[in-house]
């Protein structure tokens, strides 16, 4: 019997190792174009001196390499302190640790609330609509009241930055709920047919074919919700008033910003590699955990 | 003693009849294929056989039990047209899904899952993903899962249905191959008169609206099949006699215009 051709090890790792340099090198053109649309845009319009949509200087758009060298500079006037990169990371870390509680959380319950709903048409068509309403409400709306619901309720260790989480767990579960129920009931008719000939329950269905046959939609969803918990722990320490996370640092660089903008695009741009970072962390995960075919990964 | 035994079967999509009185019995070790028309209820009459849907009147009794009851002890293995693998499982764990349900244990699953690649010959393979193999190769792999907790009966669906001649003729040689070495009875669905005259002990031909199985004929041919089987006369003669009898069940209500089937 012919055997069809199958890539040998080796070769699979020099591929993956070329794709890897094709994908870094990418990185690389795509970061000098931004930078260079960016420097361009602004020599443009202040030689012009244009003024729509809004006038070009340092305070509405900083040279990007001063917003990187903003980063190594000494946070306080006069060049003392730490460093402003150290207080943004440390800020960063705390928010992380909020956003990945609140991943995790959210996760977890979008999971579960959707196999529920998955089973159970009738609860279905009952709540689906309440759980899309639950998300179009404003996250600023909700964010103080669930800060004033939960904060007496929670530990001391807990305290102000577990409020955040559940926070970032309300953005976070949406999404994976909808595309659990999708990926739990794409499962190919046959392949139930064969479950049931082997006389399985809908217990071994679920954890044997109906789950890994969603786990593409469901990292479809961890992928979007990464990135949306890292927004709903910035927006969640607001009213929180918590002066540990990013989003201190963005109110207070806000307030600072016709005199430091340096300041709010360093944060900026430190929020966006948290978010960055969360993304590529379920990516690296889901080509871990997901083993399908080619044509069957979303 | 018989493996199968259908009784009065009749089988109604809300107006549509699917199938209309069936009566089969099947034999211990007999090879029998449901042969007729797209439309005509034979993968319909599989499922109802394997339990999969119920029919609307009727009894199906296999191993001498309900149908109900004899899925549940696990008495029947199932091939579709498609191979169905699950693509995040290797082909070993594939084979070795049916033996997890029946809680066999891990060492006892390994010997069986390299029994089972060996008897459908594809031993090494057993690592690879099924989106690796060719469309023959993982077919087999099905096989060999259906196979695989040693069922007394076989069901298939159009197994073959979606290869091309030659990877179907050579499957045709390797499933006789298989049929002889587990002794499992075969209930088998096929459009091919050549491929159900080939491999059967007893040809059943359906025609549809309301399906029904019209006529039976008991293949004669010489066992084992081999390939000069394809050459003999009474072959010929035989995919004759198949032909006409599709045709005759035709003929009834070649006035009437074909609705669309409800099943293929």
């Amino acid at each position: 019997m012919s055997a069809i051709a199958v890539e040998r090890p080796r070769d699979r790792a020099a591929a993956s190792v070329r794709r890897g340099v094709g994908r870094g090198l990418l990185f690389l053109v795509v970061l000098a174009a931004l930078y260079g649309l960016w420097e361009g845009y602004r020599w443009l319009w202040e030689r012009e001196g244009w003024t729509w949509p809004f006038i070009v200087d340092d305070t509405t758009m900083p040279h990007l390499h001063d917003i990187v060298a903003a980063l190594w500079a000494h946070a306080r006037p006069g060049g003392v302190g730490p460093r402003l990169i150290s207080i943004l990371v440390d800020g960063a870390l705390f928010t992380a640790k909020e956003a990945a509680v609140g991943f995790g959380l959210g996760a977890l319950v979008g999971f579960a609330l959707g196999v529920v709903l998955a089973h159970f048409r009738l609860l279905q068509r009952g709540l689906l609509p309440w759980v899309v309403a639950s998300q179009t409400v404003p996250i600023l709306v909700v964010a103080p009241m669930v800060v004033v619901w939960a904060n007496p309720k929670l530990p001391d260790n807990l305290k102000d930055w577990g409020a955040v989480a559940l926070i970032a767990a309300y953005l976070t579960f949406f999404p994976v709920t909808v595309n659990t129920i999708r990926g739990l009931q794409s499962v190919d008719r046959r392949a139930l047919e064969l479950m049931h000939s082997y006389a399985a329950g809908d217990w071994r269905i679920l954890w044997k074919l109906r789950v890994p046959a969603a786990l593409p939609y469901i990292f479809a969803a961890l992928k979007i919700s990464a990135t949306a918990s890292v927004v709903g722990a910035l927006i969640g320490e607001l009213p929180s008033s918590i002066p540990d996370g990013l989003g201190a640092q963005i109110i207070n660089f806000s307030q600072y910003y016709t005199t430091q903008p340096r300041g709010l695009w360093a944060t900026n741009l430190i929020a966006a590699a948290l978010g960055i970072s969360f993304f590529l962390i379920v990516l690296v995960a889901e080509k871990l955990i997901v083993r399908r075919a080619p044509e069957n990964l979303a | 003693m018989s493996v199968v035994e259908i009784g009065g079967v009749t089988k109604r999509f809300g107006q549509t009849t699917a199938l209309q009185g069936i009566n089969l019995e099947i034999a211990e070790r007999e090879f029998v294929s449901l042969i007729g028309p797209s439309g005509c209820g034979k993968s319909t009459l599989l499922r109802i056989v394997g339990d999969l849907i119920q029919p609307t009147d009727g009894e199906v009794v296999v191993n001498g039990k309900s149908a109900r009851r004899a899925r549940v002890d696990r008495d029947y293995g199932i091939v579709f047209q498609d191979p169905v693998l699950y693509d995040w499982r290797t082909v070993a764990k594939n084979v070795s899904l049916p033996l997890e349900m029946a809680k066999w244990p891990r060492q006892k699953r390994a010997a069986r899952v390299r029994e089972m690649l060996e008897l459908v010959e594809l031993t090494g393979f057993g690592d690879h993903r099924p989106w690796q193999l060719s469309g023959g190769m993982q077919q087999r792999v099905s096989i060999a899962r259906a196979l695989s907790f040693d069922p007394a009966l076989l069901l298939m669906d159009e197994p073959f249905g979606a290869l091309d001649e030659m990877t179907r003729e050579r499957m045709n040689m390797e499933l006789l191959r298989i049929w002889e070495a587990s002794g499992s009875t075969i209930v088998f669905v096929t459009h091919s008169i050549s491929e159900a005259v080939f491999l059967s002990t007893r040809v059943a031909v359906m025609s549809p609206r309301p399906g029904r199985i019209s006529e039976t004929i008991p293949i004669d041919l010489p066992q084992p099949r081999t390939a000069g089987t394809r050459e003999e006369p009474r072959f010929f003669e035989l995919v004759t006699q198949v032909r006409e009898a599709l045709h005759l069940g035709h003929d009834v209500d070649r006035t009437t215009p074909a609705p669309q089937e409800a099943s293929a």
